[in-house]
């Protein structure tokens, strides 16, 4: 339940956003679409912990701030290399083992390492990662599992 | 003026997509080229809102960057699922 | 000019130039999987700092909201999207080139 009143909220700030719209008749009718949209949700069942995340609001927040600053190091790091005349790359894959146990949390981390320039998600599998990475540097920060160790636990929900 | 020239920067960084994008050599070179070239456009046409002052350009960039993430996907499955061949020489 | 215009031609600036950057990647880097880290620096940290300019000249209006929509939008969806490429790319057997070749490739 909780999970379909804070979709409401959500579509319902998603929809006056985008329209700006005060007049009472068209938010009464925004109101009725935001309504049945929620009820389509629940009856095709993708209203859950996993497609909305709210045990982890305030983990992502923190993980969203070390992530930016994650995001401007390694974009810093390319830039310098596709700047430098004599440029060493050393593209290669790797292979890394994650400690994420849920789907969601192997999502989190996979994304987050293709969104960091330098590194690339190419397959999962399981517990493993196959990455593939720039150069050594970039992938020395996938091997250390910096991002692995931040990703917020993702206890509630059952695999 | 500043915005002109953002303008322009944009145009040249779609000019270095676009010649990717013709250049190839594989089928994804150029999807990954066009992809970005994508990402330029929802920037330049917000830029244009900018110019023109008028936020209504966003919602167009909004669509557009939905639509051009819709298509690199659908012709990822395309090349992943639709039998096309990837080497070196040809466009698969 | 107002400070909020300064703030907002600097972040365009920093902003268009790594665009331009990121082409020039796109474009110099020798293979595939090396011009999709190229493609990355596009996505993120360029767009990101280009909308930000743009925000600050709209001010604080629904525009800036819907800039900031539009950044989201770009987060959540180009990972997918560069993730989907190299899997099918990796699944359709492109293989990455040995060292030998990569350098010899890089000095052209």
């Amino acid at each position: 339940m909780k999970h379909s009143i804070s979709l409401a909220l959500f579509l319902a700030a998603l929809w006056w956003v985008l329209s700006g719209f005060t007049k009472p008749l068209l938010l009464g009718l925004g109101v009725v679409s935001v309504l049945f949209t929620v009820l389509l949700a629940r009856r095709m069942r993708v209203i859950d912990a996993e497609s909305h995340p709210l045990h982890l609001t305030w983990g992502l927040i923190r993980y969203w701030v070390f992530l930016i600053k994650e995001i401007v190091l390694s974009n810093a790091q390319v830039v310098r290399l596709i700047l430098s005349p004599s440029a060493k790359i050393a593209p290669h894959f790797v292979k890394v083992q994650t400690k994420q146990e849920t789907d969601l949390g192997r999502t989190i981390l996979a994304n987050s390492i293709t969104l960091t320039p330098g590194t690339v998600t190419v397959s999962i599998d399981a517990q493993d990662l196959l990455v593939h990475a720039l150069t050594k540097e970039t992938a020395q920060a996938v091997i250390e599992g910096q991002l692995d160790l931040r990703v917020p636990a993702d206890a509630e929900q059952p695999t | 003026m500043m915005l002109v020239a953002a303008a322009v920067a944009v145009l040249a960084a779609m000019a270095l997509a676009l010649a990717r994008s013709l250049m190839g050599p594989t089928v994804f070179d150029k999807i990954l080229a066009v992809n970005s070239f994508g990402t330029k456009t929802v920037l330049l046409i917000a830029l244009l809102g900018a110019i023109a002052g008028r936020a209504d350009y966003l919602d167009v960039a909004l669509l557009y960057a939905l639509i051009n993430f819709i298509a690199t996907v659908a012709l990822m499955k395309y090349a992943e699922y639709g039998g096309m061949e990837a080497n070196d020489e040809g466009e698969g | 000019m107002i400070w909020s215009e300064v703030v907002a031609a600097i972040l365009l600036i920093l902003g268009s130039a790594l665009l331009v950057i990121g082409g020039v990647g796109l474009l110099r880097f020798p293979h595939f999987y090396s011009r999709l880290h190229a493609g990355g620096v596009i996505d993120t940290l360029a767009a990101g700092l280009f909308l930000a300019g743009l925000a600050f000249l709209f001010g604080p209006t629904l525009g800036s909201v819907k800039l900031g929509l539009i950044f989201v939008f770009l987060l959540f969806t180009s990972p997918t999207a560069c993730h989907a490429l190299a899997r099918a790319a990796h699944v359709a057997g492109l293989r990455e080139p040995t060292q030998a070749e990569e350098e010899q490739q890089w000095q052209k």
